[in-house]
């Protein structure tokens, strides 16, 4: 009799613990393949250290109840279509509660679509266009800063070094970039810096030969622009082969990647807009400090986080603590959560808008300017330049010292 | 009569089962899947009007789609049109453009013919990528409003289903219409010979153009209703090359020249699209599984599957043509 | 001022890239009349080619291109056996569709094995700089090898026995089958030869900018627009075509935005399909 009843509590224990044992399904596409496939993969690495991590420590607890994270993922190929089947997909089939946005700003309009079609959250990041939160949405929350944002930062910088200063813009013709190109532009004229280029390209342009010598025949000095990795990558590689004699060059989004140092020289003095670097030291309210997600970071993949990676790390925090607030994993107290968020992770200050014309629009979280310079023993490092709050290093302005001189010659003439 | 064949009391039948089958269970999921089928199916049996009927290659037919897609949005969210006129609108803007392109091109022949179509694809491209009205390379996207006069997203969802449906239905029915006219006659006599053909009194400049300009249509009113319903469009995704290959791909899959060949093909192809899409390891395979596919039917069974199937069971010739 | 000439005269280098890329789809249209569609992925095979053989041997590039044509040619002679063998009399979609199959198993596969990251040959010569502009290395050399190849293809043809003999089946292939030549070697030899050029062309094209698997489909419709250019007949016209493409983008390329230049380009196509049919440079059709 006595081990019928044991045993029948320890069967009631289990289901009890089982219950307790909840899981909440998290969907989203990464780009494994195509042109976006190396940021996408440093956001992935982002959503995943997290997950790991809250796991490890027994899951999301809300309510009485902790949830273990569970992902829902598929390639989607760099390709809108796919995005907006995928997504499809993972609503409906798989069943997934909340959407994190794949990477960059066109696919993440893609999914919002099918999101809000569905009334459901997603929590975007790795997508900065504006927009797409002015459509009139309500489950759509931004991680990044606007891209109207952008280039505020790199050129308040670039007029205190050198006011007389001739630009250029050369975005890549997509909704992102040249969302922040134009912004760019306009807050440049603003300033009183002078434009002189102002073009765009196919994102899918190899050859910048033609765009390049346009650039000097227009005689300027600043370049600022590009589009993601590849073409960030190319375009850095071939200003260096043309001798563009650039005395500030700020691209989007390549540079911020640990992989841009496979350009070697090409990657000197490039400055990139940076949503996150480790030297950014914000004051966290919960979750780790930046220098112990880098280190958790470095541990797992052997190279050390992009910016990318910290805004999915990032993503996977808020969305957290809005379901711990709301203590359940319903959708719309979960929204209310997140829309009355004011909080401070590592990766800075986030604050959604919560107006219905431009709702989850990102209000309080801060760029700062990275550029590639040579530390001691000569490797390639990315230090803080911009805000002084956030400064790691000084500027290397001009970029370009003089007839075949990189920067590491023209500091050892010093 | 068209009335009288079976075919059309089949099409009849399967288009509103196919209507119907998702609503009852209120099955969102198999209206993603049959929507996607559907439209495989319109954009294969219109084009084989062009290539199976007159022998003309269109490598181009994905311009109806997207360029409907283009204006359906553009009318829906721009103007704030009600879908169902924006669709018809789209419908004619773009046969009356393949319309005056087909007169300028039309007069190639063969290879020649199937390249212009090609640069006609990429020069549409090129325009769009540039044109400011249409968003340029970013696209278009719809604003969430348009929803709302239709009943909210949810609904609006379905209404593009049953309407994609009813241009499916069309599709079919009107490739058995011409089948069975004089009209029809006229566009096999053009493909056997075409010289012949002018040769014994038929016209064939105006029948020619004719059947380019209204290939286009319906393609073009699916294109602006799926565009509304997912939201969004870019000239990248609109008017890739790839894409216009496919919906030949399916066409010579089932066989081509025969309509429920073309359609067989399309629902075949798209299935196993769909199921490869979403297995982590075929999802490349897609392409070398499909390229096997039509390699093997091009060099051994040019009349597709359907001919292997009419073959097989000859008195089905009878009951789908 | 000077922005024009720069624009020139990398116009007239990429040009030369441009030709080389066109000359081996020429050359398979017009002796049998079949339109190459795995032109586009072999182009892009080349660039892989030389990618990894530059990876392993570390020589300079432009000596790999060698094993590179001979690899080209070999894979020629395969796709002519499995996709062109059986199609070339029968109607224009037969062979269409069957290149293309082909390609589609090419692309499919390369996207399994290289994913479309994009890849790079870090490979550069010093370059040659005019005033404020450069130009590389790799261009100069791309633009003269591409000459040197056109040239070694217009004396095969015109020089060597075998060449007449392509000529012969490309007039007109049922009297050169009287006159006791095997048309079937002779086509496939030129299969391997169209195709061996185009994966040199890739070779050459990967030491100047960075490619996917995919970048071959760009190449493709430009050699399209390059043929129809040089009208079939003379293969070598495809050299000039192309140059006469570059040209044309670099003298229109500083007056108006870049985007604009790939509608120019294909509407100048559509024009000489339907004005010219006989190209620029071409014999009869």
């Amino acid at each position: 009799m006595r081990r019928v009843f044991t045993l029948f509590v320890f069967a009631l224990f289990c289901w009890t613990a089982a219950r307790a044992q909840q899981t909440v399904t998290i969907g989203f596409t990464v780009s494994n393949t195509g042109s976006l496939n190396v940021d996408s993969l440093e956001q992935y690495r982002g959503f995943e250290l997290w997950r790991d991590q809250v796991n490890a420590a027994g899951g999301i607890k809300a309510g009485g109840k902790s949830y273990q994270i569970k992902f829902v993922t598929y390639d989607d190929e760099s390709q809108p279509q796919r995005v907006q089947q995928l997504y499809t997909r993972m609503i409906l089939q798989d069943k997934a509660q909340f959407l994190f946005s794949p990477y960059s700003s066109g696919l993440t309009a893609t999914a919002a679509i099918v999101t809000e079609q569905n009334g459901k959250i997603m929590i975007t990041t790795g997508a900065a266009e504006d927009k797409t939160y002015k459509l009139g949405n309500q489950y759509l929350f931004q991680m990044f800063t606007p891209a109207s944002d952008y280039l505020t930062s790199a050129l308040d910088l670039l007029k205190a070094k050198d006011a007389s200063t001739q630009v250029a813009f050369v975005c890549a013709d997509d909704s992102f970039s040249s969302a922040v190109a134009a912004a760019g532009k306009a807050y440049a004229q603003k300033i009183g810096l002078k434009v002189v280029f102002d073009e765009a390209y196919s994102p899918d342009t190899t050859d910048f030969g033609p765009i390049i010598d346009k650039v000097v025949a227009s005689k300027a000095t600043a370049f600022v622009g590009g589009g993601h990795y590849a073409d960030g990558a190319t375009l850095a590689r071939q200003l260096y082969s043309r001798k563009a004699k650039l005395e500030f060059l700020s691209l989007l989004v390549a540079p911020g990647s640990p992989k841009f140092t496979e350009l070697g020289n090409a990657a000197f003095g490039v400055t990139v807009p940076s949503q996150w670097e480790v030297q950014s030291a914000y004051k966290p309210q919960f979750g780790p400090t930046g220098a112990e997600f880098a280190k958790a970071y470095q541990a797992k993949y052997n190279s050390p986080p992009s910016y990318e990676s910290a805004g999915g790390y990032a993503a996977g925090l808020i969305l957290q603590h809005a379901i711990e607030q709301a203590g359940a994993i319903d959708t719309a107290k979960v929204a209310s959560a997140l829309n009355s968020t004011n909080a401070t992770t590592f990766f800075g200050l986030t604050k959604f808008a919560t107006g219905a014309k431009e709702h989850g629009l990102q209000m309080g979280h801060n760029m700062v300017l990275a550029q590639w310079q040579e530390d001691k023993s000569g490797k390639l490092d990315k230090e803080v330049v911009w805000p002084a709050q956030a400064q790691s290093a000084q500027i290397v302005f001009p970029i370009w010292q003089g007839p075949a001189k990189t920067i590491a010659q023209a500091k050892q003439a010093k | 009569m068209i009335f009288k064949r079976p075919f059309f009391w089949i099409v009849i039948g399967v288009s509103a089962l196919l209507a119907l089958l998702p609503l009852w269970g209120n099955d969102a999921t198999l209206r993603e899947t049959l929507i996607l089928s559907a439209v495989a199916v319109i954009l294969a049996t219109n084009l084989n009007l062009m290539i199976g009927y007159t022998g003309y290659v269109n490598f181009g037919n994905v311009i109806f789609f997207g360029l409907g897609g283009y204006i359906g949005l553009y009318l829906t969210t721009v103007r704030g049109w009600h879908l169902i006129t924006a669709a018809l609108a789209a419908g004619l803007a773009v046969s009356l453009f393949t319309l005056l392109f087909g007169l300028a091109i039309l007069s190639l022949r063969g290879a020649y013919f199937a390249l212009a179509t090609i640069g006609i694809l990429e020069a549409v491209r090129a325009f769009v990528s540039n044109f400011a009205p249409w968003g340029k390379a970013a696209g278009l996207y719809v604003s969430f409003a348009v929803y709302q006069p239709l009943g909210g997203p949810m609904r609006a969802v379905w209404l593009a289903y049953f309407l994609v449906i009813a241009v499916f239905c069309l599709s079919l029915l009107l490739s058995l219409a011409i089948k069975n006219s004089k009209f029809g006659l006229a566009l096999f006599a053009i493909r056997e010979d075409e010289d012949a053909a002018v040769t014994l009194g038929v016209n064939a400049r105006f029948y020619k153009a004719r059947i380019f300009s209204l290939s286009a249509f319906l393609p073009a009113v699916a294109g602006a209703l799926i565009y509304f319903k997912s939201g969004m469009i870019d000239p990248g995704e609109a008017f890739e090359l790839t894409v216009s290959i496919e919906v030949i791909v399916m066409m010579m899959l089932g066989g081509q020249g025969s309509i429920m060949g073309a359609a067989l093909g399309a629902a075949l192809y798209e299935q196993l699209r769909g199921y490869l899409l979403t297995s982590p390891s075929l999802s490349h395979f897609q392409l070398v599984i499909a390229g096997g596919l039509l390699l093997v039917i091009v060099q051994f069974a040019p009349g597709g599957l359907i001919g292997w199937l009419y073959r097989l069971v000859p008195g089905a010739r009878r009951l789908f043509e | 001022m000077s922005g024009i000439f720069a624009s020139l005269l990398d116009g007239l280098l990429v040009g030369c890239v441009y030709g080389l890329a066109a000359i081996g789809l020429n050359l398979i249209w017009g002796v049998m009349g079949v339109i190459n569609l795995t032109h586009g992925a072999m182009i892009a095979l080349g660039m892989f080619g030389l990618y990894l053989l530059f990876s392993s041997l570390a020589v300079n590039a432009y000596i790999l291109l060698l094993p590179i044509l001979a690899a080209g040619f070999a894979a020629g002679i395969v796709v002519y056996w499995m996709a062109v063998y059986r199609v070339v009399g029968r109607p224009a979609l037969m062979s269409l569709l069957s290149t293309f199959a082909v390609n589609m198993m090419i692309i499919g596969i390369g996207t399994t094995l290289w994913s479309t990251s994009p890849y790079n040959v870090n490979f550069n010569l010093p370059g040659i700089s005019l005033g404020p502009y450069t130009f590389t290395g790799n261009h100069i050399a791309a633009a003269i090898a591409a000459v040197i190849l056109a040239g070694a293809l217009h004396l095969f043809l015109y020089y060597t026995r075998f060449g007449r003999a392509i000529r012969a089946v490309a007039d007109n292939r049922d009297a050169a089958e009287l006159m006791g030549i095997s048309s079937t070697r002779v086509l496939m030899v030129t299969f391997g030869v169209g195709i061996a050029l185009a994966v040199a062309s890739g070779g050459l094209i990967a030491t100047l900018f960075p490619f996917t698997i995919l970048s071959g489909g760009v190449y493709q419709l430009r050699s399209f627009v390059v043929t129809v250019l040089a009208g079939l007949g003379r293969p070598v016209g495809a050299l000039f075509a192309g140059i006469l493409l570059g040209l044309l983008e670099g003298a229109v390329t500083p007056f108006i935005a870049i985007s604009w230049i790939p509608l120019i380009e294909f509407g100048l196509f559509v024009v000489v399909l339907v004005l010219f049919p006989r190209g620029l440079f071409g014999r009869n059709a």
